[in-house]
């Protein structure tokens, strides 16, 4: 195993499949001369050239519309959008055209198509480029979306995702990308549409993923002080979604707290809480907690900025509430 | 040009005719559900144009799709069963009709956001070149799809990696109801390539050889390597936008007007003329025709509804069956 950061685990699986397959190119704003805005496709041009990764004009739309194109020929395009936050600038390919086409012909297009972009607030960007609407883009069949919260599932989700056939949106968290984490040293690939048990527990479930699993990790290791210990399920695919841990890690302490860095009206922990009732109702024992940002658009202002997004205390505070 | 091909020409624009003709009373009597956008009135442009292609070239276009479906070849019956939303349809009654594809005819829909398909156009495009087959795209779009932001990424993007895609904006002069000097800067749509240093130019869309020659000597152009190209192809469409129409946008004389300018008329008025065919011979041909889609249409109304399986059917390449997202 190998200690690296989440930015190295990414850029090691598009450097791993592109010397793999050579159908697999990048796009994207800033990926080549400059290597990446996060410095995620750094040595990328020099080592693979123009063809393979291509600086695009600020044009998201065409972006994600040419990768849809280029897919559709059998490439394995990997899409880099800046940030989420211009990924409402190339809506209408996402969610109108990538996550209809293979349905809408009957089966006929087949999409191996990438998305890569970046979420998430807490560097003082601002409510324009600050956001996680990660629950929007899962709304939609036909789009699957991924977002890792581990230097190890993000190095094997993206690699899985590169050799899917299915369009998918994979989001990358802003302050992730310094965090360290065990990465195996061989080739592995990581399934999409698995959730996963981080981190055991018997007293509370914690229902999770990307950025918020490292604040739930350090609410738990509190609590373990205190004698609470939780376990953590973290979703890592927001769509199509795996509630069979969840609901069994349920059936087992009975309570859930869910913790999602997006606004908590119509979001994830909507969406799980939901589930959990309709599928272990019988096992609730104190209603389920959702630990979210607050609704507002996210304030420049440091001090504000924290008030607003969800700190390890509001976990905590949640999991005594469910207790 | 061989016999065989002025003959095709002609049958390929009666056959798309009577289809229309044919889905307009199907429409009326309640089979067809949805919007319904008739080619009538264009058949020139796509037939032209696509006669001009090679088998590698890509078609794409927009929702007024059912003419280029039966001119990459897509049997009649098979556009008409989609339109009825039946299992054996070109989408598998999954698309309707804005939403026709045949991916073995190398053509990538039917395509119903205004624009939307431009941007995938430029991708096809990028997936040949990348690839280095020696194809072009070929995207088109109407006179309205110029005045949204897709059209202007895309052929920005397509001249900045020099793409092998023919941009044909049918200019039916009219965006839904609203005509086109109301809505765009020029009337003249190809002036917009200017903008992106991209050749262009102007071609009679109700005449459908000089769609076909113009068509041939640009997409040699671009499979040599000359990058992406605008022609703006100046027809009419004879119905309203979509069945419902009330058509208050336009007078019925300027109707009459362009009636009289009918593609079908004034090719078939060549043939003969130029004594190319007799007119008997056309008159066999229109029966031929007429007979094919009255079968056409037979055969969609006996086609079985999809089952109930295919709800679920084909919502991703992998892991069939993900019900609950």
């Amino acid at each position: 195993m190998a200690r690296i950061t989440v930015r190295e685990a990414i850029s090691q699986a598009l450097w791993e499949e592109m010397e793999r397959d050579e159908s697999v190119f990048i796009l994207g704003e800033e990926v080549g001369v400059w290597g990446g805005t996060y410095a995620v496709t750094k040595g990328f041009y020099d080592h693979f050239g123009a063809k393979r990764v291509k600086d695009t004009p600020i044009s998201e739309a065409a972006i994600v519309g040419a990768a849809i194109g280029a897919a559709l020929t059998g490439l394995r395009p990997v899409a880099e959008l800046m940030t989420i936050n211009f990924a409402f600038s190339a809506m209408d390919h996402i969610v109108n055209e990538a996550a209809k086409l293979h349905y809408m012909f009957g089966g006929q297009f087949i999409l191996p198509l990438v998305i890569r972009t970046v979420g998430g607030g807490g560097r003082q960007l601002g409510a324009t480029h600050s956001q996680t609407p990660d629950a929007i883009f899962a709304h939609f069949p036909g789009l699957k979306v991924v977002a890792p919260g581990t230097a190890a599932d993000a190095k094997g989700l993206l690699k899985s995702a590169i050799r899917s056939n299915d369009p998918i949106l994979f989001i990358e968290h802003a302050t992730l990308y310094q965090s360290r984490g065990e990465v195996p040293e061989e080739d592995y690939l990581t399934p999409i549409g698995k959730s996963k048990i981080q981190r055991p527990g018997k007293d509370v479930t914690i229902v999770t993923y990307s950025k918020m699993l490292e604040i739930s990790m350090k609410a738990a290791d509190q609590l373990s002080q205190e004698g609470i210990e939780a376990e953590i399920v973290d979703l890592r695919t927001l769509r199509p979604l795996d509630m069979q841990p969840v609901i069994e890690s349920f059936k087992k302490t009975n309570r859930a707290v869910i913790v999602e860095e997006g606004w908590r009206s119509y979001g994830v922990g909507a969406e799980v809480a939901a589930r959990i009732y309709e599928e272990a109702f019988d096992y609730v024992d104190a209603p389920i907690q959702r630990v979210a940002q607050k609704e507002v658009p996210l304030p420049y202002n440091r001090t504000l900025e924290q008030m607003a997004l969800p700190q390890v205390e509001d976990v905590i505070r949640a999991v005594k509430e469910v207790l | 040009m061989t016999q065989e091909e002025y003959l095709e020409l002609y049958y390929q624009m009666v056959i798309i005719r009577l289809v229309e003709e044919s889905a307009a009373q199907l429409y009326q009597q309640g089979k067809i559900g949805g919007f319904l956008h008739l080619y009538i009135g264009q058949e020139a442009v796509s037939t032209g144009l696509i006669s001009a292609r090679k088998p590698q070239d890509r078609v794409i276009t927009a929702y007024r799709d059912h003419g280029v479906a039966i001119n990459v070849g897509i049997p009649a019956k098979l556009v008409l069963a989609e339109l009825l939303g039946k299992a054996s349809g070109v989408s598998k009654g999954k698309g309707g009709s804005m939403h026709m594809a045949d991916v073995t005819k190398n053509f990538w829909g039917g395509h119903a956001i205004v624009g939307a398909h431009l941007p995938i156009a430029a991708g096809l495009a990028l997936g040949d070149q990348y690839q280095d087959h020696q194809a072009v795209t070929i995207c088109m779009f109407g006179d309205g799809a110029t005045n949204i932001g897709y059209f202007h990424e895309a052929l920005n993007l397509s001249k900045v990696w020099n793409l092998p895609v023919l941009w044909v904006c049918e200019n039916n002069q009219y965006g839904m109801g609203t005509a086109v000097e109301r809505a765009s800067a020029v009337s003249e749509i190809r002036q917009k390539a200017l903008g992106y240093n991209m050749p262009n130019s102007r071609v009679d869309g109700m005449d459908v050889l000089a769609v076909r020659q113009a068509a041939q000597e640009v997409l040699e152009q671009i499979r040599s390597g000359s990058g992406p190209y605008l022609m703006e192809i100046v027809t009419y469409r004879y119905r309203g936008h979509s069945m419902g129409d009330p058509e208050r946008y336009r007078k019925q004389e300027e109707v009459k007007r362009w009636e009289e300018n009918d593609p079908i008329g004034i090719y078939r008025k060549y043939l003969i003329s130029n004594q190319i065919f007799e007119e008997s011979q056309l008159d066999e041909l229109d029966q031929k025709a007429e007979s094919e889609v009255k079968e056409a249409v037979r055969f969609a109304e006996e086609s079985p509804e999809p089952p109930a399986e295919a709800l679920f059917a084909d919502i991703y390449a992998e892991e069939e069956g993900l019900l609950h997202g």
